[in-house]
């Protein structure tokens, strides 16, 4: 796995922007942002009739990058893991465990946490937890 | 208008991960990976975030109610439970696995990376597999009484 380049202004950046994000929908609509919650309600069964924001929302969110590189004139940088069966068993853990464990990395460890939520905070420290013992099993373990 | 409001909000979420590096699942892998090539990228992200919405949240709940919405809808429950955890420790295997959360698979869709194709769909089965089983377990639970 090739390092990356520490960027701390830019993760500062887009990470106030994606709080300030939060707190909007909070202000607007009263709900927590969490796009777990949201992504996987844009599926039946329905239980309110807000499917139409969580689809603009979620529209938002895939343009998102697309006026990042208008503004910047600049690509944006990725590098995504090329093995079939991991890719199909990560997103399966991921979009389950998410939705089973009511919260993912913005529902709890930015939402919740800076709502001091005891359980969001137990659900953060589990998930870093998970990856990183992952990381390690899977780069110094088997891939060492 | 509420619908157009919430295409901005989802916007600047979009626009914050795509400047924050998120996007690039490396990065997020390489957070993970204390003992190789740590990169701690993501804790600024999330230091960001956490402070302009721990001080956003108290600035907006003191008012009496949302712009489009009657109320507050907030997560009340306190209690640390087995779900929560099992939950929580799956998606961070897979978190580990594939460096993709939820937010930036999806912010990832447009940028047309092959592996990305292949990870959302998987996640969004996932999901709604998920809610079938809590769903299930809810019927189940109500029939036995």
């Amino acid at each position: 796995m090739p390092a990356t380049e520490f960027t701390p202004l830019t993760a500062l950046l887009g990470g106030a922007m994606i709080g300030l994000s939060a707190v909007l929908l909070m202000a607007f609509q009263g709900r927590i942002a969490g796009i777990s919650g949201i992504v996987s309600r844009l599926f039946p069964p329905y239980t309110d009739n807000a499917f139409l924001g969580r689809l603009a929302f979620v529209a938002g969110l895939i343009a998102g990058p697309f006026v990042v590189m208008a503004a910047t004139g600049a690509p944006i940088a990725q590098t995504v893991p090329t093995s079939t069966p991991l890719l199909i068993i990560a997103g399966l853990l991921v979009g389950f465990g998410a939705v089973w464990g009511n919260g993912c990395t913005s529902g709890h460890g930015v939402c919740g946490v800076s709502r001091l939520s005891v359980r969001s905070l137990a659900a953060t420290i589990t998930f870093m937890g998970t990856g990183v013992l992952t990381v390690l099993f899977a780069r110094h373990v088997i891939g060492g | 208008m509420s619908i157009l409001i919430q295409l901005a909000i989802g916007l600047l979420f979009g626009a914050g991960l795509a400047i924050s590096g998120m996007a690039a699942p490396a990065k997020v892998t390489n957070f993970l990976d204390l003992a190789g090539q740590f990169d701690p990228s993501l804790a600024f992200v999330m230091g960001g975030a956490v402070i302009v919405a721990f001080i956003g949240f108290r600035l907006v709940l003191v008012r009496a109610r949302p712009v489009f919405a009657p109320s507050f809808n907030l997560p009340t429950s306190r209690t640390i439970d087995r779900r929560l955890l099992l939950g929580a420790g799956l998606f961070g295997i897979g978190w580990g696995l594939a460096g993709f959360c939820p937010g930036p698979a999806l912010t990832s869709i447009g940028l047309g990376a092959p592996g990305t194709f292949i990870f959302v769909p998987a996640m969004l089965v996932g999901m709604v597999a998920a809610r079938l089983l809590a769903q299930g377990g809810a019927t189940v639970a109500f029939a036995a009484k």
